[in-house]
């Protein structure tokens, strides 16, 4: 009854053209944003704030990254992880060579180094294609870990060989370090990711975001419409990898405080491809509910037997979540394969027209 | 710095022979035991079309559930050879119903969906293999009961090239199992009628159906081939070190392998294998301490990579004319 | 329409193989500015593979192509694209996850210039240029009449609706030189009667060079202005399309000796 576009008449192209066409669509962002931003840390306790809201958050920017790759352009891709640790470890590199200048801006810094390698490897995706780039892709990842493990400049020489976050501030308030309260960290996340979805929603939107669509669903057809093949791929690449490269940084700033190099191995790869297969390949909002689902799930099978009173032990806990991320890839492939933002664009169209259908 | 990249291990190489000819050897076994995860690769893609990403997780699972089989029967007190070999028939009843179970619930639905939706649906079945398989397996590393299936321990020292080259025999029992197998699946691709079928549905499922095979029946011979395929791997890999899900990395290395091969070349999953098995194993030895160690964990890659640039269909694929 | 005029593409001696197999073997003819040139002869003579060649997709081993008095060199598909030359596809080759409006969009995009920077805050420039750009498809999209489908994703449109779209983002390239891979293959009558309006509109009113394959005879004749005929890779007769309906070794090319 309420999602009604009914007397919303456009009448320019530019009204048309928005990214969110449709009022409700707008009030429902702008509730959206008011919750995340005001009652969340109001009201969120600390468990929900630094456990649940930050790691989701911080996965999703990740996830939009791979979907970019994956999902807009058709770039099959299992090194995204590498290029997380890329923009964890520059960022760690920069701010304690430059330890005057403010965290943030090296965070968002870091992203250009995780471009340029991804660059680097996306070169090879002129040739390479399909399957055989996925397994391109793997080099990076592989060879991306073994610099962080093997190249002790990387991590200042820690005989840890972790690298360990610095206490930072952000006009006088400790945002990194443990001594930053959750609710900071939980900001400075949402405030980055909010802005850096917004500007990836626009590219994709864009023609920009066209030609690397056109790039996916028709490589040569696209060449015949004047379209470069190599710059839109590479471009695809340092966009994607500068989202997993901010990603990253976040990760370990904002999130987990310090990080060995298995943090970034392949299995975060995996996981984060398939937060993008779950929630929809080749959707914004999509990559928010595969995050959500990816992170949240592992949560909740915890919580839930605890809850119940049934005791369950850690490791079960691992190999359910396994079982269960597993069935619900093979599920959604076969019920719905543009994932969870597909059944999203399904529930609005069916609201419109409720209650007369025809 | 030239010098220790170009020449110095060249040098190294023509100095000490027997150590050449050692870690020739190595390669040569570990590429075999690529080979024949890549060999289950190939098999599925040739029949279906499907990148089957499970297939190293099927060996692992294959391993596991015999030793958990032998286990259990060796708690009830029956052990040894007969033991064994029982395990390992019902080990291949389980691969049977595994395959039975992915052709029912899998493929049957995702017919016709474009080939990277099925490839990304062979990585939910790697998620579901790994959580069930710990589930009942856990996740510490088992042993695998190799006497008991009558594959020989211990090694061959063969005095050679002014020093001792020893082999494994595990090792040249794996390379001759392997050789058999590959050769008996050629045999059964070219000449019998099943065979046949298959070729046709790797060439068309469309085709295939309307000259009356039943593509339902065909996958699950193939992925059960395939699952026998994984078990012989399993078992030759669990007789060299042990039995547990760490090998999923290493199952990792059958990708670079494939695409080096072709994707639907079983000679070339052979070849690969080596090239790959043996390139490792060079470089880590001859040129990996020039830059720290432990590169064998990206070298086969690197190789893979540069090799596709060079011929991006691989090997022994066929030529890509793209058309419109 | 005007003999006399210029002539905007001319192909010399190309011959093409793959491999062994000869896919043109010697072929020359050129194509004048402001005519429907078509190309008609048996499946596999080669019609399409030479379409490959004029916009660079192949590159022919012998022969040399010029395109508005230069001779060119080995060129890209893009390259052909910012020259002027736009195709449609015999088996319709849409962007198939994009809508309507997406994919005839995509034909602007050598129009468009603003880069990443403005793309990213879309607005100012970027907005400016994206409505700019939008008008014109908004133009293409009124003269190929599909207004009602310009939000559904091509995949989901049946054929003949198809294959308008793919000549309505050829269009947006506004070219000079419009190939069409066999427009009409798999269409009713009246779908046909639509292209045929479409192509002569184009070529009426904008003045549109066009060459095009098709089976159909019947439009063949009524449509072109002059024919090439291929059979097996050669070029066997060239002319209007009187000439060529008289000529014996294309009688014979499609109904075979003895007649």
């Amino acid at each position: 009854m309420f999602y009604r576009e009914t007397g919303q008449f456009k009448q320019s192209y530019a009204a048309d053209q928005a990214v969110f066409p449709i009022l409700q669509d707008r009030i429902g962002l702008a509730i959206i944003l008011l919750v995340a931003f005001v009652v969340v840390p109001l009201f969120g306790n600390e468990f929900l704030l630094a456990s649940v809201m930050v790691p989701f958050l911080i996965l999703s920017l990740g996830a939009i990254g791979i979907n970019i790759l994956v999902g807009y352009t058709g770039l099959l891709s299992l090194g995204s992880a590498a290029f997380m640790g890329v923009g964890a470890y520059s960022a760690y590199k920069l701010s304690t060579i430059f330890p005057g200048v403010n965290i943030l801006v090296w965070i968002l810094c870091s992203g250009f180094f995780a471009a340029g390698v991804g660059v680097l490897f996306g070169l090879p995706s002129l040739r390479i294609k399909g399957f055989y780039l996925a397994v391109a892709t793997l080099a990076a990842q592989f060879f991306l870990q073994w610099c962080f493990v093997r190249i002790s400049w990387l991590y200042n020489d820690n005989p840890s060989g972790a690298i360990e976050v610095p206490a930072r501030t952000l006009f006088g308030i400790a945002i990194t370090g443990p001594s930053a309260t959750p609710v900071t960290r939980y900001l400075v996340v949402l405030a980055i990711v909010v802005v850096m979805t917004l500007l990836a929603s626009n590219i994709v939107h864009g023609r920009i975001g066209r030609t690397w669509m056109a790039v996916r669903d028709m490589d040569i057809a696209a060449q015949l419409m004047g379209i470069r093949l190599l710059p839109a791929k590479l471009l695809a690449f340092a966009v994607s990898s500068f989202y997993c490269g901010v990603s990253g940084a976040l990760m370990v700033f904002l999130w987990l405080g310090a990080a060995e190099p298995s943090a970034f191995d392949i299995k975060l790869s995996f996981l984060l491809l398939f937060m993008v297969i779950i929630g929809g390949l080749g959707s914004m909002i999509g990559s928010f509910f595969g995050a959500a689902l990816i992170h949240i799930l592992p949560i909740v099978i915890r919580m839930l037997p605890e809850a119940l009173g049934l005791p369950i032990a850690a490791a079960t806990v691992e190999h359910l979540t396994y079982l269960i991320v597993g069935g619900l890839i093979i599920f959604f492939l076969i019920v719905e394969p543009h994932g969870l933002a597909r059944l999203w664009q399904i529930a609005k169209q069916k609201l419109r027209v409720w209650p007369f259908p025809y | 710095m030239l010098y220790n990249i170009f020449i110095d291990p060249f040098v190294q190489m023509a100095q000490m022979p027997d150590l050449l000819v050692q870690t020739l050897w190595e390669g040569l076994v570990s590429g075999v035991l690529y080979a024949l995860i890549a060999l289950g690769f190939v098999l599925i893609f040739k029949a279906s079309g499907v990148f089957n990403f499970a297939q190293g997780i099927m060996v692992v699972f294959s391993a596991l559930t015999l030793v958990g089989f032998y286990e259990k029967f060796s708690a009830y007190g029956f052990s040894g050879h007969t033991a064994a070999f029982v395990a390992l028939i019902l080990t291949a009843g389980v691969m049977f119903v595994l395959a039975m179970l992915i052709e029912r619930v899998v493929l049957r639905p995702l017919v016709n969906q474009p080939d990277i939706i099925l490839f990304m649906a062979t990585f939910g079945i790697t998620y579901m293999l790994i959580g069930f398989g710990e589930m009942v397996f856990g996740g510490d590393p088992k042993q695998m009961i190799a006497s008991e299936l009558f594959l020989p321990s211990g090694s061959v020292d063969v005095e050679m090239l002014g020093g001792m080259v020893s082999f494994q025999k595990i090792d040249i029992a794996a390379a001759v199992i392997a050789s058999v197998m590959i050769a008996g699946l050629a045999l059964f691709f070219q000449k019998t009628r099943i065979g046949r079928a298959l070729r046709a549905v790797a060439d068309s499922h469309k085709a295939a159906l309307s000259v009356g095979i039943s593509l339902n029946q065909i996958w699950v011979i193939v992925w059960f081939a395939a699952g026998l395929v994984a078990l012989v791997t399993g078992i030759m890999w669990g007789a060299r070190s042990d039995v547990s899900f760490a090998l999923e990395i290493v199952a990792l290395k059958a990708l670079p392998v494939l695409v080096l091969g072709g994707l639907t070349s079983v000679p070339g999953a052979i070849v690969g294998g080596l090239i790959i098995g043996i390139g490792e194993k060079l470089g880590e030895f001859y040129w990996g301490p020039l830059l720290g160690g432990g590169i064998e964990s990206w070298f086969a890659y690197a190789i893979a990579l540069l090799f596709l640039l060079y011929r991006p269909q691989g090997l022994f694929g066929d030529k890509i004319i793209e058309r419109i | 329409m005007n003999a006399a005029s210029e002539t905007l593409l001319s192909v010399d001696g190309v011959s093409l193989s793959f491999g062994g197999v000869k896919a043109i073997t010697d072929v020359s003819f050129d194509i004048r500015k402001g005519e429907i040139r078509a190309i008609i002869g048996p499946n596999g003579a080669g019609k399409t593979s030479m379409l490959n060649v004029v916009n660079g997709f192949y590159h022919p081993q012998h022969g040399r192509i010029t395109y508005k008095g230069k001779t060119r060199p080995r060129m890209r598909p893009y390259q052909a694209a910012s020259q002027g030359i736009a195709r449609t596809f015999q088996n319709v080759a849409l962007f198939r996850g994009m809508t309507t409006l997406d994919n005839i969009m995509v034909g602007r995009t050598l129009k468009m210039h603003r880069g990443l920077f403005w793309q990213m805050l879309r607005y100012g420039p970027a907005m400016r240029e994206e409505i700019e750009h939008r008008r014109v498809v908004e133009d293409i999209i009124d003269f190929l009449q599909i207004e009602s489908i310009r939000k559904t994703p091509v995949g989901k449109l049946p054929y003949g609706l198809q294959k308008r779209v793919e000549l309505g983002r050829a269009l947006a390239m506004e070219p000079e030189l419009l190939l069409l891979d066999e427009p009409m293959a798999g269409m009713n009558i009246e779908e046909k009667e639509d292209m045929c309006r479409y192509i002569l509109d184009l070529n009426k009113h904008f003045g549109t060079t066009i060459a095009l394959i098709e089976h159909d005879m019947g439009v063949v004749m009524d449509l072109s202005d002059r024919v090439v005929v291929l059979e097996y890779g050669h070029k066997i007769a060239d002319g209007t399309p009187e000439v060529v309906k008289a000529d014996p070794k294309v009688i014979e090319a499609y109904l075979g000796v003895g007649h």
